[in-house]
């Protein structure tokens, strides 16, 4: 029997998570992001989970990341400075092909900022802020609704690729209150495991190789230093360097079609509104209040692998419109796919859009 | 000892310099591991990063060496999720002490049920011989060219005082008493560490004058001072010389532990 809840976002994210078999919890407090902490730390220890507060969240990431490596479905959740303590580990799991999940409730930075307001601003460091080079998963939730939905889905995401996968929301989306619709239960993906006797590190054609679980007798050495098949550290050798790297980049870069996620509307349109999470609200709000064909809207759920092709279905563009939180980060990388000019409607501060703007947008240089 | 088949044969030849400490400290780990008959299926080793974190890397077992510092963060995940498994960490000194310093006094006040085995040579070896949180005052290394001026810390005093259940200090000089206290450890339910003072001829033996591996060794001997020893001469109200450091088991209690096997 599905039912309906009325819930925060944060709790949402929780639920979601632990709908889908979440069992352990490694974090550390921080505004806009608590809530999923103080949700899980209910509620996991009935579940025969395991919350752990643990003294940072660089420890919070280091937690999850060992939980994971026992079989557990691991996540954690943090804000803007949590988020950058937690960047060397990411590289980590990015390395260690370390399936787990890392939620981000993003606040108004640089710095301290603004914690209890809302901003996009880390979307770039989502996608680059680990040293060198490498791919994952981020997903925008813009509801309660899909707080739920696409923590669910990260879990499935994670375990598929052997990735980390982000949770990029908003304290918006985060702190509102709305309906939801909880499922009877979730179709989830569990990560496959290592056939014995294979080594831990050689893949098939998705790249993706089987997870040896600590505990069942695999024996597998897992080190953050370039490695080969076996595991084994192998740091000095450039063509095993440059394989490794592109094959991990290559897994995500390559399955961009299966794990796109983003809706059309009007794909005719010249104007093209592209927004994901939060700002998704107001972009609604807008094309509600102005049924016209001729406004277009790409709707993000993943953003990174960015979906660039999803850009090309708008074959009549004259100009793509971006909403973000943040001065235009994500419109950076649509700049880069289309030829037609791409307008960024950034704005700071931890307030969304009015309707009002946007349409001032729109009317502008039309 | 019949440690050997706990050894990865195919990533020999190890990184350790010649006259390394660490292999013997991580000999005394298997050793006492193999008495206490723990399977290799249900152990786990855990690291960081510098010459000790490599030791996990030649041990058949399933292993994690993780990032600078974290190993102890690490491995509170791996045993509560898994409390059934063993989980031992090899770190140094200023993986542990520096970098790492406060997931491992965290780690003691948990009581989360690890053995923590820290290979202390008192410098960085793997950068090439910078001053650590417990190179001792007037020594010299890259970054102290001018002998150390900071005053280092008492690894051993910082887990008791944090709230350890089992807290030992050897040398690689006492292999016998090495073994037994990591035995000890392991066998002791919540947070047990163990300090082993470690020879490190490339990046600290040659920086201050100790020519030879076995003068290095010797120092070790020399100024180690016996915990009941050590306790006579403050009953005495004598004067406890403070060149020596203290060795011996520092510390067995029962407090309440995280993680415990169920």
């Amino acid at each position: 029997m599905t039912r309906i809840e009325f819930w925060q976002g944060n709790t949402a994210c929780a639920e979601g998570a632990l709908a889908v078999g979440c069992n352990f919890f490694g974090g550390y407090p921080i505004t806009p992001s608590t809530e999923v902490a103080e949700h899980m730390a209910a509620k996991l220890p009935k579940k025969g989970g395991v919350f752990i507060q643990m003294e940072d969240e660089i420890a919070g990431i280091a937690s999850i990341i060992g939980a994971a490596w026992t079989g557990a479905r691991a996540m954690t959740a943090t804000s803007g400075p949590g988020f950058s303590l937690m960047m060397e580990n990411i590289g980590y799991a990015v390395m260690t092909e370390t399936p787990c999940v890392i939620v981000n409730v993003q606040r108004g930075g640089p710095s301290t900022g603004q914690p209890t307001m809302g901003a996009q601003g880390d979307m770039m460091q989502v996608r680059f802020g680990s040293h060198g080079d490498y791919a994952i998963i981020a997903l925008c939730p813009a509801s309660v609704q899909e707080m739920y939905e696409l923590t669910a889905k990260a879990f499935s995401l994670a375990d598929q690729y052997r990735v980390p996968v982000f949770l990029m929301a908003d304290e918006i989306v985060g702190h509102m209150r709305e309906k939801i619709i909880i499922p009877d239960s979730m179709a989830t993906t569990q990560r496959k495991a290592l056939v014995k006797g294979s080594l831990p590190f050689r893949t098939g054609d998705d790249r993706v190789p089987g997870f040896p679980q600590f505990g069942k007798g695999y024996g597998v050495h897992v080190t953050g230093l370039t490695h080969d098949e076996r595991g084994y550290p192998c740091a000095t050798n450039p063509q095993l360097h440059e394989a490794l790297v592109r094959r991990l980049v290559d897994k995500i870069e390559s399955a961009r079609h299966a794990i796109a996620d983003f809706d059309i509307i009007n794909p005719d349109a010249e104007q093209v509104f592209i927004a994901y999470g939060a700002p998704v609200r107001t972009v609604q709000q807008v094309m509600h209040d102005r049924p016209d064909k001729n406004i277009g809207f790409l709707r993000l759920r993943t953003v990174w692998p960015f979906p660039e092709y999803a850009l090309a279905e708008f074959k009549n563009a004259k100009r793509f419109l971006m909403p973000e939180l943040n001065l235009g980060q994500m419109a950076r990388e649509v700049e880069r796919h289309v030829r037609v000019p791409v307008i960024s409607i950034g704005k700071l501060g931890g307030e969304l859009h009015t309707p009002a703007e946007l349409v001032a947008a729109l009317e502008a240089q039309r | 000892m019949s440690y050997d088949d706990w050894y990865r044969q195919d990533r020999l030849p190890h990184i350790y310099c010649a006259g390394c400490g660490n292999g013997t400290v991580i000999n005394c780990t298997l050793a006492a591991i193999e008495q206490l008959g723990w399977k290799k299926d249900d152990t786990v080793f855990v690291s960081g990063i510098g010459c000790s974190s490599r030791a996990p890397g030649y041990i058949v077992t399933d292993s994690l060496h993780t990032t600078h510092g974290r190993a102890i963060a690490f491995a509170t995940g791996v045993k509560m999720a898994n409390p059934g498994l063993n989980v031992v960490v090899f770190t140094g000194d200023g993986d542990l002490a520096a970098i790492g310093g406060n997931h491992f006094i965290h780690a003691c006040r948990r009581n989360i049920d690890v053995t923590v085995v820290c290979m202390n040579n008192q410098i960085y070896g793997m950068t090439g011989g910078q001053g650590s949180p417990t190179t001792p005052r007037g020594c010299f290394s890259s970054t102290t060219p001018f002998g150390c001026a900071e005053t280092p810390f008492d690894l051993c005093e910082l887990a008791i005082a944090a709230g350890a259940n089992y807290v030992s200090r050897w040398t690689s000089y006492h292999v016998t008493e090495l073994e037994k206290a990591v035995k000890a450890g392991l066998e002791t339910p919540g947070f047990s560490f163990i300090e082993a003072l470690v020879q490190c001829p490339t990046a600290f033996g040659r920086r201050n004058k100790f020519r030879q591996v076995a003068d290095h060794v010797e120092y070790l001997r020399a100024h180690s001072l016996l915990r009941a020893k050590r306790d006579r001469l403050v009953e005495a109200g004598e004067r406890v010389p403070e060149d020596m450091f203290v060795v011996g088991e520092l510390a067995r209690r029962k407090r309440p532990v995280m993680g415990a096997k169920p």
